[in-house]
C-alpha cells in the first residue's frame, strides 16, 4: 500500500525531486559556480605567464635582432709597402714590427683621403673625428690580412671594416641627435656626415655573420664582439657532458631500478639523489673548483672542468628522468621475457631498455638545455673570463683550452659600461634560446614518435 | 659501448690533460672595475705579438688576490687585478701557499664620480653634503642626532629641493672603501661629527678611538635613502634610470661612456675628469694595481711581455688606451717601466 501511495506521488505532483539533475539546486549552482570561477582562475594564470612572457620576448627581441645587423664601410685601401714593411723584405717577423698603430693611422688617412676625393663635405669634422669612425678592430683584421699575404702589399684593395658603435648605434636609431648633442662620444657634426656617407653608399647596415663566428671583443668595441668562442665552449660542453653523463646516468638508474635489493641503503640513495637534483648549481662548481682544479690540476676555463661540473650537476635529474622511464615499462613485458627464459640482463637490455629509450632520450634532453643554460657553476671555475682565442679543434686538445659558453657571453655583455653591448647581450639571449628551442622540440618530436602507451 | 667509450675518451681527456700543463696563455684575475682595461690591453697584446690573447676574468680584487695566492703551478692563475692594495693578511696566505715573490704594478688611478639623471638639476657636492644625506647619525648643533634630513636642501641651501637617494657601492665593492675613506670620513670630519663621536668613543689608546670613530662615521643610514648597490655599474644605471631623482656612484670610464644618461656632479668644487684625478685636484680616486706571481715569469710564455705592454707608454701613457677608457695615467709611470723591466719584486708593506 504504501509502495503504491508512494509511486503516485510523483505522478499526481509534478514539484520535482530534490535532487533531480534536470533542475539545478542551490547546491548545485553553488558547485557548477566555483567550477566556472576555478576555470576562470586557470585561463587567467595562463594569461598573466603568456603576457610575461610576451613582454620578456619583446624585450629581447626588440633589443637584440639588431645585433644581427652591423654597419660596415666599404672604400679603397691602398696597402703602402713604404709604411707596412719599411725594411721591404716581405719577412713575417720584419712585418710584425709595424702594429696596430700604424695600420689605424694608414686606414683613417686613406678614408680621409677618400672622402675628399668623393668630393663630401667634412664640415664641422676634423680628421680626428673621421677617424672615429672606424672601429678599433678593423686595423688588427687588415693586419692579420696583410700578415698572411704579404703580396698584397702595394696593391689598392675594397676593403670593408666595421663603422664603431655609436656610428653603428646611429643607423639602427640607438643613437639620435638628442642624445649625440650629450654624448661625448659622438657629435652632430658626425652624424651629418655619416647620413652623407650612407647617401654616396660608403656606409651601410649588412648583416653581422662575424656577431656568430667572431670572438669576444673588448670595452672599446662592442661592434667587433661576437659569440664564436663563446658557441665553441658551448658545443664542446654538451659534447662531453651527454658522453658522460648518459651511461653514468643509465648504468645508475637500471641498476637502482632492476637490481638493487630494497633496503635502508638504496632508500638513502634514493633521498639523495632527489636532494641533489635540488643543490644551488652554484654548489656544483665549488666542488668542481676543488676536485677538478686543485686536486686533478686540470687547466682554468677549459670546456673539459666546465662539461665535468655541468655533468655532476646534470645527473641527479637524468637519473630522475630515466628511472621514471624504466619504470613506466610495464611489469608483464619483464615477466614475459623472464617467462621465455631470459636472463635478468637479457630482460632489461632486449626489453627494458629499448622500450624506455624515448623517455631516457627526453629527459637527456631536457638535462642537457638546462646545463646549456646554467652560468653559475662556470663562474667559479673561470669560464666567466675574456677568452679571445679560438680553441683548438676537438681532437687537437681544444677541450682544455680556454673558453666562455653562451650564457657566460650574456652575462659578462650585460655588465659592460659601453650601451653597444646592451645589444649585443639581448642578440646572445636569442641565440641561446634559438638553442634551447631547438633542444625541447627534438625532446618533444622524440616523445610523440616513439612513446608507447600501455 | 658506450660505457666503454666514454671511460676512453675520460682517459684520453686525463692523458692530455697532464701533457697540456704547459699552458701557453697568460691567464689574469680579479678586480672588476679593471677587468675592462685588462682586456684591452689583452686584445691589443694578442693582436700585436704572437703569443695568444691571455684569458682575463673578473670577480672582485679581494677573491682575485686570493685565486693568486692558491699556490704556484700552471692550473692557478698569473695575475691578480686589484683597485685596492694587496693586504698583509694575503701576502701571508700567499707566504703559506708558496708563493713568496709577488711583482706589484700600480698603473694609473680611477676617479669615483657622484652622477645624476641628465635632466634633472646640477649637485655641486662637497664632503659634508654626502655625510649629511647618508650618514645614519649627523652632527646638528653640536650633538649626534639620527638623521633627520629628507632633502637635500634641508642640510645645504644652495643644493636643490630633491628627495635625498643615493644609490651607493655595496661593502663587496672595491669602490666602498675609497668612498667611505674620502667622502664619507672626510665629510664626517667637516661637519664635525668626527668629533663628537670620538669624545665619547670607547677605547684603550688614541688609535684605537679614532678607529671607533671611524666606525661610527661610516654607519649609513638604513631608512632607504641609501641603497647599497652589490652589483656593477650597469646595475646603478638602471636603477637611476628608474628612479630619476637618485644620485649614482660611478667610476669615471662608466660615465664617459654614458654622458648622455648622467650628469656628473662636482665635489669639493672641482669637475672629475682625467686631468683633475691626475694632478690630485678631485678628491675621490684610487690607485689601480696588479700582482704578478714572479715564479710564473719565466714558465708563462708571454708573461714578461704581457706586464711590460700593459706598463708600455703607447697602453698606460697619458694619450693611450688608458686614458681613453677613461682611467688616469699614472705620473710615474716612467719608475714603474723600470721596476718591471727589472723584474723588482715588492718589499713588505709599510
Amino acid at each position: 500500500m504504501t509502495d503504491a501511495t508512494s509511486a503516485n506521488v510523483p505522478a499526481s505532483a509534478p514539484v520535482p525531486h530534490a535532487s533531480s539533475l534536470l533542475t539545478q539546486t542551490a547546491l548545485m549552482k553553488k558547485r557548477n559556480a566555483a567550477e566556472t570561477r576555478f576555470k576562470a582562475y586557470g585561463i587567467a594564470a595562463i594569461c598573466v605567464s603568456l603576457s610575461v612572457l610576451a613582454v620578456m620576448l619583446w624585450t629581447i627581441f626588440s633589443d637584440g635582432v639588431s645585433a644581427f645587423k652591423q654597419a660596415t664601410f666599404t672604400f679603397p685601401v691602398t696597402l703602402d709597402p713604404e709604411r707596412l714593411d719599411p725594411k721591404g723584405n716581405r719577412e713575417r717577423d720584419e712585418m710584425m714590427r709595424v702594429t696596430t698603430i700604424g695600420y689605424t693611422n694608414l686606414l683613417n688617412q686613406q678614408l680621409v683621403a677618400y672622402l675628399a676625393e668623393r668630393d663630401i663635405s667634412t664640415e664641422g669634422v676634423d680628421d680626428k673625428d673621421i677617424a672615429a669612425f672606424i672601429s678599433r678592430d678593423t686595423p688588427a683584421r687588415l693586419r692579420n690580412m696583410v700578415l698572411d699575404n704579404p703580396d698584397l702589399l702595394g696593391q689598392t684593395i675594397r676593403f670593408e671594416g666595421f663603422a664603431t658603435g655609436r656610428i653603428d648605434g646611429y643607423i639602427k636609431g640607438r643613437v639620435t641627435r638628442d642624445t649625440a648633442e650629450r654624448d661625448t662620444n659622438i657629435s652632430v657634426a658626425q652624424l651629418d656626415l655619416a647620413d652623407r656617407m650612407i647617401d654616396e653608399g660608403i656606409l651601410s647596415a649588412k648583416f653581422n655573420w662575424s656577431f656568430l663566428t667572431a670572438p669576444d671583443a673588448s670595452d672599446q668595441r662592442p661592434e667587433a664582439a661576437g659569440l664564436g668562442v663563446a658557441m665553441i665552449g658551448s658545443a664542446y660542453m654538451m659534447f662531453l657532458v651527454v658522453i658522460m653523463v648518459l651511461p653514468l646516468g643509465v648504468a645508475a638508474s637500471i641498476y637502482l631500478e632492476e637490481f638493487a635489493p630494497k633496503n635502508r641503503w638504496t632508500d638513502l640513495i634514493e633521498v639523495n639523489i632527489s636532494n641533489l637534483a635540488a643543490v644551488p648549481s652554484i654548489v656544483y662548481g665549488i666542488l668542481g673548483l676543488a676536485i677538478f682544479i686543485n686536486f686533478a690540476k686540470f687547466p682554468q676555463s677549459s670546456p673539459l672542468v666546465g662539461a665535468l661540473v655541468l655533468t655532476l650537476m646534470t645527473l641527479p635529474t637524468i637519473i630522475i628522468a630515466t628511472r621514471a622511464a624504466i619504470r613506466a615499462v610495464p611489469p608483464s613485458i619483464r615477466d614475459a621475457a623472464l617467462g621465455v627464459g631470459a636472463s635478468k640482463m637479457q630482460t632489461v637490455f632486449h626489453h627494458v631498455l629499448p622500450l624506455a629509450a624515448p623517455g631516457i632520450m627526453t629527459g637527456t634532453i631536457l638535462g642537457l638545455a638546462s646545463a646549456l643554460g646554467e652560468t653559475a657553476p662556470l663562474l667559479l671555475i673561470g669560464m666567466v673570463a675574456f677568452v679571445a682565442n679560438y680553441p683548438a679543434g676537438p681532437l687537437d686538445g681544444g677541450m682544455l683550452d680556454p673558453a666562455t659558453a653562451l650564457p657566460v657571453q650574456v652575462y659578462s655583455w650585460a655588465s659592460r659600461s659601453d650601451p653597444a653591448f646592451i645589444e649585443r647581450s639581448a642578440g646572445a639571449i636569442i641565440v641561446l634560446l634559438a638553442f634551447l628551442v631547438v633542444m625541447n622540440i627534438v625532446a618533444i618530436v622524440l616523445r610523440r614518435k616513439f612513446e608507447r602507451r600501455w | 659501448m658506450t660505457v666503454k667509450l666514454s671511460a676512453s675518451v675520460l682517459a684520453i681527456a686525463a692523458v692530455s690533460a697532464t701533457t697540456a700543463m704547459a699552458r701557453d696563455n697568460v691567464q689574469v684575475t680579479g678586480s672588476s672595475t679593471v677587468l675592462p682595461y685588462s682586456t684591452i690591453v689583452a686584445e691589443a697584446f694578442g693582436e700585436n705579438f704572437d703569443f695568444p690573447t691571455p684569458v682575463v676574468e673578473g670577480g672582485g680584487s679581494g677573491a682575485g688576490r686570493a685565486k693568486m695566492c692558491e699556490g704556484v703551478g700552471t692550473n692557478t692563475v698569473d695575475i691578480a687585478n686589484s683597485s685596492s692594495r694587496i693586504t698583509q693578511k694575503d701576502l701571508e696566505t700567499c707566504a703559506a701557499n708558496g708563493v713568496t715573490e709577488v711583482m706589484e704594478v700600480r698603473f694609473g688611478y680611477d676617479g669615483i664620480v657622484f652622477a645624476s639623471d641628465v635632466n634633472g638639476p646640477a649637485f655641486a657636492f662637497t664632503p659634508a653634503d654626502i655625510y649629511n644625506a647618508l650618514a645614519a647619525q649627523v652632527a646638528v648643533d653640536g650633538a649626534i642626532v639620527a638623521n633627520p634630513y629628507s632633502q637635500w636642501s634641508d642640510f645645504n641651501s644652495a643644493m636643490p629641493a630633491q628627495e635625498i637617494l643615493v644609490l651607493s657601492p655595496g661593502t663587496k665593492h672595491g669602490t666602498r672603501e675609497v668612498f667611505d675613506e674620502r667622502v664619507i670620513i672626510a665629510g664626517c670630519k667637516e661637519t664635525g661629527a668626527y668629533d663628537l663621536f670620538l669624545a665619547t668613543a670607547e677605547g684603550d689608546d688614541d688609535r684605537a678611538k679614532s678607529r671607533a670613530a671611524n666606525g661610527e662615521c661610516t654607519k649609513l643610514r638604513t631608512d632607504g635613502r641609501n641603497v647599497d648597490i652589490d652589483g656593477d655599474y650597469t646595475e646603478t644605471l638602471a636603477r637611476l634610470e628608474a628612479d630619476k631623482k637618485a644620485i649614482g656612484v660611478f667610476g669615471l670610464s662608466f660615465y664617459q661612456n654614458n654622458t648622455d644618461k648622467l650628469r656628473v656632479g662636482t665635489m669639493g668644487g672641482i669637475t672629475p675628469s682625467t686631468e683633475s684625478i691626475a694632478s690630485g685636484e678631485y678628491p675621490v680616486s684610487r690607485p689601480l694595481f696588479f700582482y704578478v706571481k714572479m715564479a710564473h715569469l719565466d714558465v708563462i710564455p708571454g708573461l714578461q711581455e704581457y706586464i711590460e705592454f700593459f706598463v708600455s707608454d703607447d697602453m698606460a701613457g697619458p694619450d693611450g688606451p688608458l686614458a681613453q677608457y677613461g682611467l688616469v695615467s699614472d705620473p710615474e709611470l716612467a719608475a714603474t717601466q723600470e721596476m718591471v723591466a727589472n723584474r723588482t719584486p715588492m718589499g713588505p708593506l709599510n
